[in-house]
C-alpha cells in the first residue's frame, strides 16, 4: 500500500514535476472521457468512446486559426503555461499556497482573454467567470490555511505523508471545497460562464471567440486543472494511498451526477450560496481547529 | 544628523521660493527639477550611510525650536478659525481651540523643565519612509509642473492657485520628513497637525461647494485625531515624565498604554480607517496629484507609520487585537465597496484604505512576520498606488471623464498609458508581483496568531480580484478597427514620472528579496531579536515567475503583433449579420448597437448598504479599545 508512496520520495521534485507534466492530460482526457460517457448514459444516449476527448483536441489542432484580433490567443497560452506550473508545483510538493496564488493568476489570465475579444457574449462571460471566482476563491484559501493548522506545514510533500487522516480534521474544509469544486470543474448549476452543454443563452460564453488550437489548448489546461484539484481531494485522505484515490475519483463521478441534476442558477445565487456555504463549513471548521489548539 | 535636519528645512525653502516666484517662469520649472533631484539624493544617501547600522539618535537644542514650533501652532489655530468662520462651520473652531488651549498650557507649564534627550533619529523604517517620501514625492511634483497648467485648462472656473499649490505640497514634504525623522513626540505633534492643514487646504483647492465640504470633513477628522494626539501626550507627561519615541515603547505597560491608543487612534483617522474613511472618498475631489501624493502614498501612510511605531508598546494587550480587527474590517469592507464603483479615483480610494487596513491589522499581531509584510506592504503599495492614481489624472482630461464605464478600449486610445496602468495594476493585485508577496506571508502571519483573520483575508482578497480584473478587462478590450489615438497630448513632465513610477514599480517587484534582507530585516533583528526566515524555494519560485512573466509579456506581444501571420481575421459574433464592430442587423431588420458594461453588484455591495455595517463595528472595537486602557 505504500508503493505510492515510497515511489513518490525517490523521485526529485523536478522529476515529480516532470511526470505530472506528462501524465497528467492523459488522466485529464480520460477523466473527459470518462465523463461524457456516463453523461450520455444517464441520460439515455450511447455517448462517444472514452477516447473521445483526445480525437477532438487533435482535430482542434487541425483547424484554421480564426481570430477577431491578433492578441487574443497570447492570454490562453499564459493560462495554459500558469495552470500547468502550479499543477507541477502541486506534484512536485512544493508550497500548497503557491499552488494556490498560481491557479488564481491563471484563471485571471482566461478572464482576461475573455476580455480582450470585444465581444459581447464572451464579455458576458468573462464577467460572469470573474463572479465564479470570486465565489470560489475564499474557499480554497481556508482549505490551504485549514490543512496547515492540522498539520503546521504548507508544503503539499509533508500534508500528503501526513499520518493522521487530514478529513477527520477538516469535514467541514472538505465539504466547502467539494461545493466550489463544482464551479472549478465548470458543472451545472455552476457552469455560468461557459457550458460543455449545447444549451447556454451566452452562446459559449467566455470562449465563444476561441476556436481550432486555441480551443483546444484551453480543453488541456482544463485536464490540467481538473487532476491538480482531484490531487487537492487526495490530501484529505492522504493517510492511505487506495481510499484517496478512490474518493478522489468517486469525488469526480459525484460531480458529474450533480451537474445532470441541477439546472444553471444564476450569478447571484452561486454568490451567495458559495459564500455561505464556505462561511458556515469552512469557517466553523477553522474556528473549532483554533479551539482545539 | 545634517542630512535630517536639510531634509526638514530644505522643502520649506523651496516652499517660500515657490511662493515668490511668478507663475509660468521657466526658473520655476528649475527650481522644481534641482528639488526633485535633491529630495530623491538625500534620502539615498541616508540609506547607503546608515546602511551598516542599527538606530542613530541625535540631541538638538530644543528649547527655541520647540517655542518657535508652538507659536507657528497658534498661527495656524488662528488661521483653522479664521478659514472656518468664513465658512461658517464651528466644529473646527470647537476642536482647534480645545486643542490649542492643551497644547499651550502644556508647553507654558511643562515645558520649560522638560528634559528632551534626542529629539531627533533614524532607523531603517524611517529611512524607507523618507525614500517613498523623497522618490515619489518629487516625482509627482514634476507631474504637477505638467498636470496643473492642463487642470485650469479644463476648469476654466478655478481661480489659478498655482504659487499656493506648490508651497503647500513643498510645505507638506517637509512636514512628512518631520514626521519620520522625530523622536521627540511634541515635534513629531507638530509635524503632524501641519500635514493635517496642508491636506485640508489643498482637498479645497478648487473652492467650490463639493470640495470645502470634503476640505472641512477631512479637517475635522483629523483635528480629533490631533486632539487624542495632545491628549495622549499630556497624560503621558504627567504620569512618566518623558516625551520620547524610544523611551515610550520601553516603558511599563500600564503608564503607557493609554498613551499610546490615543497615537494609534491618530494613526487610524490620518490614515481613514472606519470609522474615519469618508475624509479620504471624500478627498478624491482634489487635483490628482494631491490624491496621488497625500492620499495614497505619504501621508496616508503617516498614520500606518504611527501604528507601527506604537504597536510595540500595545504588545498582547486588547488593544492591540482591537487594532488588529479594526484593520481588518477596513480591509474587509472596504474591498468590498470597491466592487460597486465605477469612479476611477474612488476605487482607488477603497483600494487604498483597504490595503491601510491590512497594514494596521499587521501591526496589531505585531510579530516579525506581520511587521516584515507591513513595511513590504507600505512600499508596494506607494509606488504601484501613485502610478495608478496619475494614470487616472491624465486619462481623465484626454476621455472628459473618470468613470471606468468610459475607459472601453482603453489600450487602443492610449496603448503606451495603458501599458502604464496595467504594470500599476499587476503591483497591486496580480500574483507574483507586489502585494500578493506580501499577502502571502500575512496569510502565514495570521495564521499562526488569529485564524480569524485568515478568513477576512481570504474574503477580501477575493473581493480585491472582483474590482481589479473588471476593470483591467475593460481597458484591453480591443476591437477592430481605426480609433483615435490620443497619447501624443500627453505632457513630458507628465510621462517623465510616469516612466519613473512604473520602472519603481517593476524594480520594487524584482528587487523585493534585496529590500528584505538589506533594509527590513536588520530593522526586525533590532526590534524583535529574530527574523521571519521566508522560504528559500518559494522566493526563488515567485522571482523566477516574474522574471519569466517580465520576459514572456515583450516576446509575446511582439510575436502576436508581428512575427505571426498564420490566422485569419472574422468580426466578432454578435447575434445577428454584423454592420460594422459595435452594430448588426438584428430581427426585422432593426440596426441594433452593442454595448459592453461591467457587473458592480450594487445591491450587494453597495455603499449604502456596507458602509454603516463598517462604521458601527468599528466604533465598537474602538470603544472596547479606549475603554481597556482607560482600566
Amino acid at each position: 500500500m505504500n508503493s505510492i508512496y515510497e515511489a513518490y520520495q525517490v523521485l526529485s521534485m523536478a522529476e515529480r514535476a516532470l511526470v505530472f507534466l506528462v501524465l497528467a492530460p492523459i488522466a485529464g482526457g480520460l477523466l473527459a472521457g470518462i465523463d461524457r460517457k456516463l453523461s450520455a448514459r444517464l441520460q439515455g444516449r450511447y455517448g462517444p468512446p472514452v477516447r473521445q476527448p483526445f480525437f477532438d483536441v487533435l482535430k482542434l489542432f487541425q483547424k484554421e486559426r480564426i481570430v477577431v484580433n491578433k492578441f487574443q490567443n497570447f492570454n490562453i497560452i499564459l493560462f495554459f503555461l500558469f495552470t500547468a506550473c502550479s499543477g507541477a508545483l502541486f506534484f512536485a510538493g512544493a508550497d500548497i499556497l503557491l499552488t494556490v496564488f498560481g491557479l488564481a493568476l491563471a484563471g485571471t489570465f482566461f478572464i482576461l482573454a475573455g476580455f480582450s475579444v470585444g465581444s459581447p457574449y464572451s464579455h458576458l462571460g468573462a464577467e460572469r467567470e470573474v463572479i465564479q471566482m470570486v465565489s470560489y476563491e475564499p474557499m480554497v484559501i481556508l482549505m490551504a490555511v485549514g490543512m496547515y493548522q492540522a498539520t503546521g506545514s504548507f508544503k503539499v510533500a509533508d500534508l500528503v505523508q501526513y499520518e493522521a487522516p487530514l478529513i477527520l480534521y477538516l469535514p467541514g474544509i472538505f465539504l466547502g471545497f467539494l461545493y466550489i469544486l463544482t464551479i472549478k470543474f465548470r458543472k451545472s448549476p455552476f457552469d455560468l460562464s461557459m457550458s460543455h452543454h449545447a444549451h447556454q443563452e451566452i452562446v459559449r460564453g467566455i470562449t465563444t471567440e476561441f476556436s481550432g488550437p486555441a480551443l483546444a489548448l484551453i480543453e488541456i489546461t482544463h485536464w490540467y486543472e481538473n487532476v491538480l484539484l482531484l490531487g487537492m481531494v487526495y490530501l484529505f485522505f492522504g493517510f492511505n494511498p487506495w481510499i484517496a484515490l478512490v474518493v478522489s475519483l468517486a469525488t469526480y463521478l459525484f460531480e458529474i451526477f450533480i451537474d445532470m441534476n441541477y439546472a444553471r442558477f444564476k450569478w447571484q445565487l452561486t454568490l451567495a450560496s458559495t459564500w455561505l456555504f464556505t462561511a458556515v463549513a469552512g469557517i466553523s471548521n477553522i474556528v473549532v481547529l483554533s479551539v482545539m489548539k | 544628523m545634517n542630512a535630517l535636519i536639510f531634509l526638514i528645512i530644505f522643502p520649506l525653502f523651496i516652499a517660500a521660493l515657490a511662493l515668490v516666484l511668478p507663475a509660468g517662469n521657466a526658473l520655476r520649472k528649475t527650481v522644481g527639477v534641482i528639488a526633485g533631484v535633491v529630495l530623491s539624493a538625500v534620502p539615498i544617501y541616508l540609506l547607503i550611510a546608515y546602511l551598516d547600522t542599527g538606530p542613530v539618535y541625535f540631541r538638538v537644542g530644543s528649547h527655541l525650536v520647540n517655542m518657535v514650533m508652538l507659536a507657528v501652532e497658534v498661527v495656524i489655530a488662528a488661521f483653522i478659525v479664521y478659514i472656518s468662520l468664513r465658512s461658517k462651520r464651528y466644529l473646527p473652531i470647537v476642536l482647534v481651540a480645545v486643542q490649542s488651549l492643551i497644547m499651550v498650557t502644556f508647553e507654558l507649564t511643562a515645558g520649560g523643565t522638560m528634559e528632551i534627550e534626542h529629539s531627533l533619529f533614524v532607523d531603517k523604517f524611517s529611512i524607507i519612509m523618507a525614500l517613498i517620501i523623497g522618490i515619489i514625492g518629487s516625482a509627482i511634483c514634476l507631474y504637477g509642473i505638467g498636470y496643473i497648467p492642463e487642470y485650469h485648462q479644463h476648469h476654466k472656473e478655478i481661480k489659478e492657485r498655482r504659487r499656493y499649490f506648490s508651497f503647500l505640497i513643498y510645505l507638506f514634504l517637509s512636514a512628512m520628513f518631520g514626521i519620520v525623522f522625530s523622536n521627540n513626540l511634541m515635534w513629531l505633534y507638530f509635524f503632524w497637525e501641519i500635514t493635517t492643514i496642508c491636506s485640508a487646504l489643498l482637498i479645497g483647492y478648487r473652492n467650490d461647494k463639493q470640495s470645502i465640504e470634503s476640505s472641512f470633513r477631512a479637517l475635522n477628522m483629523n483635528l480629533l485625531g490631533g486632539l487624542v494626539f495632545a491628549i495622549g501626550l499630556v497624560y503621558l507627561y504627567n504620569s512618566s515624565h518623558i516625551m520620547e519615541l524610544d523611551k515610550l515603547i520601553k516603558l511599563d505597560r500600564n503608564l503607557v498604554l493609554l498613551p499610546a491608543v490615543c497615537m494609534a487612534f491618530a494613526g487610524l483617522v490620518k490614515s481613514a480607517q472606519f470609522p474615519f474613511s469618508s475624509w479620504l472618498t471624500g478627498a478624491m475631489v482634489a487635483p490628482t496629484p494631491v490624491s496621488a501624493l497625500l492620499h495614497s502614498s505619504t501621508m496616508v501612510k503617516a498614520g500606518v507609520y504611527i501604528i507601527l511605531r506604537v504597536a510595540p508598546a500595545l504588545e498582547n494587550t486588547v488593544a492591540a487585537k482591537m487594532l488588529m480587527f479594526i484593520g481588518g474590517v477596513s480591509f474587509l469592507i472596504t474591498a468590498l465597496m470597491a466592487i460597486s464603483q465605477s469612479n476611477a479615483k474612488k476605487v482607488l480610494a477603497y483600494s487604498t484604505i483597504s490595503n491601510l487596513g491590512l497594514i494596521v491589522a499587521c501591526a496589531g499581531i505585531n510579530t516579525a512576520a506581520a511587521v516584515w509584510s507591513a513595511l513590504l506592504l507600505i512600499v508596494f503599495h506607494a509606488v504601484a498606488k501613485s502610478l495608478l492614481f496619475l494614470c487616472v489624472g491624465i486619462v481623465e482630461y484626454k476621455l472628459d471623464s473618470r468613470d471606468i464605464e468610459d475607459m472601453d478600449y482603453l489600450i487602443m486610445r492610449l496603448p503606451k498609458l495603458t501599458a502604464v496602468m496595467m504594470i500599476g495594476m499587476a503591483g497591486m493585485f496580480l500574483a507574483p508581483f507586489g502585494m500578493i508577496i506580501s499577502k502571502f506571508v500575512t496569510l502565514k502571519a495570521f495564521v499562526d496568531t488569529n485564524p480569524g483573520m485568515a478568513i477576512v483575508l481570504a474574503y477580501g482578497s477575493a473581493a480585491t480580484v472582483f474590482f481589479w480584473v473588471k476593470w483591467m478587462g475593460k481597458i484591453m478590450s480591443i476591437r477592430h478597427g481605426e480609433i483615435e489615438v490620443v497619447a501624443h497630448r500627453v505632457s513630458r513632465w507628465e510621462w517623465f514620472t510616469l516612466d519613473v513610477l512604473a520602472v519603481s514599480t517593476v524594480f520594487v517587484c524584482l528587487a523585493f528579496p534585496l529590500i528584505s534582507s538589506g533594509v527590513i530585516d536588520p530593522y526586525l533583528t533590532e526590534r524583535f531579536g529574530n527574523v521571519p526566515v521566508p522560504d528559500f524555494f518559494n522566493v526563488m519560485v515567485t522571482f523566477f515567475i516574474m522574471v519569466g512573466l517580465l520576459v514572456l509579456l515583450p516576446l509575446g506581444l511582439f510575436y502576436f503583433g508581428f512575427a505571426n501571420k498564420n490566422y485569419r481575421r472574422v468580426a466578432t459574433y454578435l447575434g445577428g449579420a454584423n454592420i460594422d464592430n459595435v452594430t448588426f442587423e438584428g430581427a426585422m431588420a432593426s440596426v441594433q448597437t452593442i454595448e459592453m458594461k461591467n457587473y458592480y453588484l450594487q445591491k450587494y455591495f453597495g455603499e449604502d448598504r456596507l458602509f454603516n455595517v463598517g462604521v458601527i463595528i468599528s466604533l465598537a472595537l474602538l470603544c472596547v479599545m479606549f475603554g481597556v486602557a482607560f482600566i
